[in-house]
């Protein structure tokens, strides 16, 4: 029973190690260290990859960046609640706010053209969970995200809030259409 | 000395135990198998809730629910536990009384106290915020304030061991270094202080805002300090859960370390490293830069994972080559097939060992990867990884060591003995299975700590796939498999506990006498043993099997995100 009685060895660091264990430990360590490459070389030639673009903001501040947007590019509303579906131009700067319990508002992108994309929250922290793509972003209040998406495929796209956020989380949803 | 007449020798083991430090271990044990209990009902109806055909909760009790499962779980049941492993480690293994068994005591009231007062702030209702308690989203301040107490007792335990293995050193009671095991308890216990002090830095700061003394606390902030606790704490369970599976394998096999330099090593990379990986639950937050997330997901964790790779290794080549020692020396793998498959001390600890790498380990190291992390976070995938390393690898573990526990400190016969042969199938085998469809869901994008995937009655609306659903549904299926392990393996425990035939009429407490010795000497000439010069050739065939598996999962998963629109 040597492993819970003191080793055999006093001086236990200079026990010779056993051929197996070299021999993993040197393919393990190789295998980290492509583990390790491959997040930069993704970051060189890979197209998925987080901004580090980031600002302090506040939620009064984002809120009338996203109000502002609303009121200049708004081209219809939907359902019973009358959210705005917000078509801004491509290349342009585009606001989306999570608050309890909505994703505000929706957005029409033209497939293939660029935009970047500042996403903040109102009130609480929020997960934005691009579905059926599955790209998901934590969303914390007092910071501003900006991404640079690229959509290359069309069709109607929905949020989900994934992260926990209070009684209403599981009906927080939002839309992104994305139009040839 | 006052320690005259408070050891006991177990007449099977030859293990000794300190009087004060056996109460402790069993005080802590049974509480900890309690609160398994109600983590236990709580898993059950949260089950019943995410399985779709079901649905039984209401939404607020389905959060109230999942809060109180993570915490009791998590946190509760795996420390305590944990507590009484400590003591054994450092009283048992070093044959020497436990310090200060007061302040131990006053560490485990604090510790049942806030346990108990977290629980009571859930039920009331106003504290479902998950165990993660993200600001600002507001709990009641008992909520936190138990959290706080029950670290404080959790940290007295810490010095408490400390405290022994100095007296152990000081008295002489052992030749030599400590043993591997409880140099791997120790590896614990200094990750668990500095566990403690990232969560005191953030849960105190936060109980003050919630009682209104603090008017903000930076979420992000939170988030990375949060995290330095949440995450490191799972380090104190992976060390604590490889120094059983070490002691499991020198208990059932007599095996010994293929070196100790390597284990010991080993478990020296879990200290420097694996606090830093704490980035890696912060890979798509906003205000903190790649290279950030690179060097902390790279540097610092993929040495850990190298630690969590050589004990891979080193555990169940040790056992093969205690086997092959015995004579089951033929070909590659008589030694496993021999091995005492029926015994639940064994099986619940190497089907541990399996599902805490090649699901748990796995999942983990690809889902920490930076870009991966994006198609990843937050969904359910991330609680089918966690199944995997902290209910499969911690919790099995415990299990496990409790079926030896119960003859050698609690002086109890097993009852029931069929259940607890089977007990460690039904519930590893159903929790891997459970991960893995979870893992399967996540893919697909279905989110964690969610009431309702089909999203009834909302304006907006979303339909997933056919397929996510079939995977929700085996979850089901599968937790209520692994529910019915786990109230198997407490019938057992509590039923040998309370009916167990005694194995022994009361024992005979006398004073200190012998001095833990060296360990036996290893066989130099193996020449005889393995294959082609391999000392352990099927742990090593089990390892480059692992290995191929981690590499083509790891590369589909980039294939996956390749698949995503582009974004920079
Ligand atoms: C039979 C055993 C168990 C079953 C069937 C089970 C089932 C579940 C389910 C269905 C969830 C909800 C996932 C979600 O909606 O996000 C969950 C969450 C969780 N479980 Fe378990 N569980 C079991 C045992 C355990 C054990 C033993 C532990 C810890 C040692 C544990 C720790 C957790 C944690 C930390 C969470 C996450 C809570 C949160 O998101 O805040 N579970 N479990
Ligand atoms: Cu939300
Ligand atoms: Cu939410």
């Amino acid at each position: 029973m040597s492993s819970i009685m003191p080793p055999h060895q006093k001086i236990w660091w200079k026990q010779p190690i056993d051929r197996v264990e070299a021999m993993w430990i040197a393919i393990a360590l190789l295998w980290s260290l492509i583990m390790f490459a491959m997040m930069p070389f993704w970051h060189v030639y890979g197209k998925q990859n987080l901004s580090n673009e980031a600002y302090r903001t506040t939620p009064e501040i984002f809120g009338q960046k996203v109000q502002a947007m609303i009121d200049r590019y708004t081209v219809r509303t939907e359902t019973d609640q009358q959210i705005p579906v917000v078509r801004p131009p491509a290349g342009s700067d585009v606001y989306l706010a999570g608050r309890l319990w909505q994703w505000w508002p929706m957005l029409e992108l033209e497939k293939g053209k660029s935009y970047r994309l500042h996403l903040s929250s109102m009130d609480w922290q929020h997960g934005f969970s691009l579905q059926p793509l599955n790209i998901n972003l934590q969303i914390i209040p007092n910071y501003e995200t900006v991404v640079t998406i690229t959509p290359d495929t069309s069709g109607e796209f929905t949020i989900v809030c994934n992260e926990y956020c209070g009684i209403g989380h599981h009906s927080m949803l939002g839309k992104i259409y994305v139009v040839e | 000395m006052a320690n005259d007449n408070l050891f006991r020798v177990c007449p099977t083991t030859g293990l000794q135990f300190h009087k004060p430090a056996e109460a402790l271990m069993k005080a802590n044990a049974v509480v900890a198998v309690v609160i398994l209990l109600v983590g236990g009902v709580l898993a059950l109806l949260v089950t019943l809730t995410r399985w779709p055909a079901v649905h039984l909760l209401a939404a607020d009790q389905f959060y109230q629910a999942l809060t109180a499962h993570g915490i009791d779980m998590l946190i509760f049941w795996i420390i305590f536990f944990e507590m009484a492993v400590l003591y054994f480690t450092s009283s048992t293994l070093l044959r020497c009384r436990l310090a200060t068994p007061r302040w131990a005591w006053a560490g485990f009231a604090l510790m049942v106290i806030g346990a108990a007062w977290t629980n009571i702030a859930i039920l009331r209702g106003d504290s479902s915020v998950m165990m993660t308690s993200y600001v600002p989203m507001p709990a009641n301040p008992n909520f936190y304030l138990g959290l706080i107490l029950f670290a404080v007792g959790a940290l007295i335990g810490c010095f408490v061991f400390l405290g022994t293995l100095v007296i152990a050193r000081a008295e002489r009671t052992y030749e030599g270094s400590i043993p591997l095991v409880t140099f791997g308890a120790l590896t614990a216990a200094i990750i668990a202080i500095f566990t403690i002090a990232s969560g005191a830095i953030i849960l105190i700061p936060t109980w003050l805002w919630s009682v209104g003394y603090i008017s903000q606390i930076d979420p992000l902030m939170y988030r990375l300090v949060w995290w330095g606790m949440g995450h490191s704490s799972q380090q104190i369970n992976v060390s604590a859960h490889v120094a059983v599976w070490y002691a499991i394998a020198a208990i059932v096999f007599g095996a010994r370390p293929l070196s100790e330099k390597v284990s010991r090593s080993a478990f020296l990379l879990y200290i420097l490293f694996l606090q830093l990986a704490s980035a890696h639950h912060l890979l798509v937050d906003p205000g903190i830069s790649s290279e950030w997330k690179v060097f902390n997901t790279s540097y610092a964790m993929y040495l850990a994972v190298l630690a969590s790779m050589i004990h891979g290794l080193t555990v169940p080549g040790s056992i093969e080559v205690a086997q092959r020692e015995k004579g089951f020396n033929r070909g590659l793998f008589e030694w496993i097939r021999k091995a005492p498959w029926g015994n639940p001390v064994f099986s619940g600890m190497f089907l541990s060992l399996i599902g805490f790498g090649f699901l748990g380990g796995i999942s983990g190291v690809v889902m920490g990867t930076e870009q991966i992390n994006i198609i990843v976070h937050n969904t359910i995938y991330v609680p089918g990884h966690f199944h995997a390393t902290v209910v499969v690898g911690t919790t099995l573990a415990f299990m496990a060591l409790t079926y030896w526990l119960i003859p050698v400190l609690f002086r109890r016969e097993l009852i029931l003995k069929g259940w607890a042969k089977w007990q460690p199938y039904l519930f590893g085998i159903g929790m891997s299975v459970f991960s893995l469809a979870l893992m399967g869901a996540g893919t697909l994008g279905v989110s964690r700590r969610h009431w309702d995937m089909a999203f009834t009655g909302t304006a907006l609306g979303y339909e997933y796939p056919g397929s996510a659903y079939v995977m929700m549904g085996l979850m089901g299926i599968s937790g209520v498999i692994a529910v019915v392990g786990g109230v198997m393996f407490i019938v057992v425990v509590v039923g040998s506990l309370l009916f167990g035939r005694k194995t022994e009429e009361a024992p005979r407490y006398g004073s200190e006498t012998s001095v833990l010795p060296l360990g036996p000497a290893p066989r130099t000439d193996h020449s005889g043993l393995g294959v082609k010069g391999f000392v352990a050739p099927g742990t090593f065939v089990f390892a480059l099997v692992f290995l191929t598996i981690f590499v083509v999962y790891y590369f589909i998963n980039w294939k996956y995100l390749a698949a995503v629109w582009p974004m920079s």
